[in-house]
């Protein structure tokens, strides 16, 4: 295939029929996450940059007997090593055997959050998504300092919607209806990922949606009148920082880092306060990170033009 | 011992399989970070398959149900979707880059450049001054 904008558009339906799967594998803050980063953001970004490397791959020399020799050998291995692999759903297989019953026998009583996904990510394995926070966080700082404009072609980009936008009122309109239920989505999905699917990392890349779908109607400017690049990278840095922030309380009360007991008298209302911050945290870095990759490919593919004209 | 049980692993592996070929295959760098993306959607399957327990639920829990999935691989592919788009944008800016760079983002092209490039470093190198040197074109004709 060479169109290039066919290969973006199918990727996307493929994330999205790989949401429905994750679903129907009781997975659901997974098919959540999927839905929203795949089919949403993914998609997005890969338009941003078709746009700036052209929409059509070039016809180049194309030997697929070694690749698929290759990959043939791998595959038939791989199938060989699944032979002693235990049998799809059953409940005796070795990953249910170890921390996994403590989590669900003993989540409730310890943390007091039903959706034992959030308990797992935010409590008991809250090392690990710090972890992860710093990568997302190290990842905008790659995409920033590898798409850098200079400052001076801000005004090239004066024009306050974009010439192909211009015609397009039901568009608009409709995306400015559909702008305030996106974001108060994104915040219930934020608060409300205690009890049922949900939590940070959902809701910061559905409120990024919610901004760059603005973004991308009503042109770069208006989008970075609400939020300043700079606004921006301090709030993806804040959020970890009420990460951390959360942990070195914990520490200064006398307990662990990321033991959140501590944060109140009663054990399971210090986790409950120790969750929706930390949960806040991941969703302030998520969101804002999003945000600034998303503006950072925009601003070039702005800058482009200029140049090209 | 019934092998079609295991039929999810097998999937997998094709999914997988799929990926890894677009990546070694295709010389379009936009298409390898597809397949890359199939490849890593393979080991998000893996991971999820593993967790399902037949006739379980969401874990989420409620009084109304006794059996729940494993939520140990929902936690560990949850974080591992949102860190795998962070690093796709950062390829996706690399590509970017790499267009500005060389004019191409075909990855044939590039090392036809790249070897150029080389090649007229080492002629600089074993003495010619660069207004003297032919082009390494004009050399191979």
């Amino acid at each position: 295939m060479k169109d290039l904008f066919a290969v973006v558009m199918l990727t996307g339906i493929y994330s999205l029929l790989t949401a429905s799967l994750f679903l129907d594998l009781d997975a659901v803050d997974v098919a959540f996450t999927e839905a929203s980063v795949g089919a949403g953001i993914s998609t997005l970004l890969m338009l941003a940059t078709l746009k700036l490397v052209g929409r059509f791959e070039r016809h180049t020399r194309y030997k697929p007997a070694l690749a698929l020799g290759v990959v043939l050998v791998t595959g038939s291995l791989l199938v060989y090593g699944t032979l002693d692999m235990p049998h799809f759903g059953s409940a005796d297989a070795p990953v249910h055997q170890h921390v996994a019953p403590r989590y669900l026998n003993d989540s409730m009583a310890e943390i007091g959050v039903p959706n034992v996904v959030t308990s797992v990510l935010a409590s008991y394995r809250g090392y690990d998504t710090l972890g992860e926070i710093l990568v997302v966080f190290t990842a905008g700082i790659g995409v920033i300092s590898l798409l850098r404009v200079s400052r001076r072609t801000k005004k090239d980009s004066r024009k306050k919607v974009p010439v192909d936008m211009q015609q397009q009122i039901i568009l608009r309109i409709v995306a400015k209806m559909m702008l305030p239920p996106i974001l108060i989505f994104a915040l219930y999905v934020q608060f409300h990922g205690d009890y049922g699917p949900g939590g940070g990392f959902q809701a910061g890349v559905i409120f990024a949606a919610g901004i760059i779908l603005y973004t991308m109607l009503f042109g770069l400017s208006s989008g970075q009148r609400v939020f300043k690049p700079v606004v921006l990278e301090l709030l993806s840095a804040l959020g970890i920082l009420l990460y951390a922030g959360v942990g070195v309380a914990c520490l200064l009360l006398g307990g662990n880092f990321l033991e959140y007991n501590v944060l109140r008298h009663d054990p399971v209302h210090g986790q409950h306060l120790g969750i929706l911050l930390v949960e806040l945290g991941v969703g302030i870095t998520v969101a804002s990170v999003m945000i600034t990759i998303f503006f950072k490919f925009t601003w070039r593919t702005v800058k482009h033009k200029y140049k090209n004209e | 011992m019934n092998i079609l049980g295991l039929y999810n692993y097998w999937i997998v592996v094709v999914l997988m399989m799929i990926g890894f070929y677009i990546v070694i295959a295709h010389e379009n760098l936009i298409k390898k970070l597809v397949g890359l993306t199939i490849f890593q959607t393979s080991v998000f399957f893996f991971y999820i398959s593993m967790g399902k327990i037949s006739g379980a639920t969401a874990p989420i829990l409620d009084e109304k149900w006794q059996l729940y999935s494993n939520p140990l691989p929902h936690v560990l592919i949850l974080t591992a979707i949102v860190v795998g788009i962070a690093t796709t944008a950062l390829g996706l800016a690399l590509v970017v880059r790499i267009q500005e760079a060389y004019g191409s983002i075909e990855e044939n092209e590039i090392q036809v450049q790249d070897y150029h490039d080389r090649m007229e470093g080492q002629l600089e190198a074993y003495g010619f001054r660069k207004k003297h040197v032919l082009s390494v074109q004009k050399l191979e004709e």
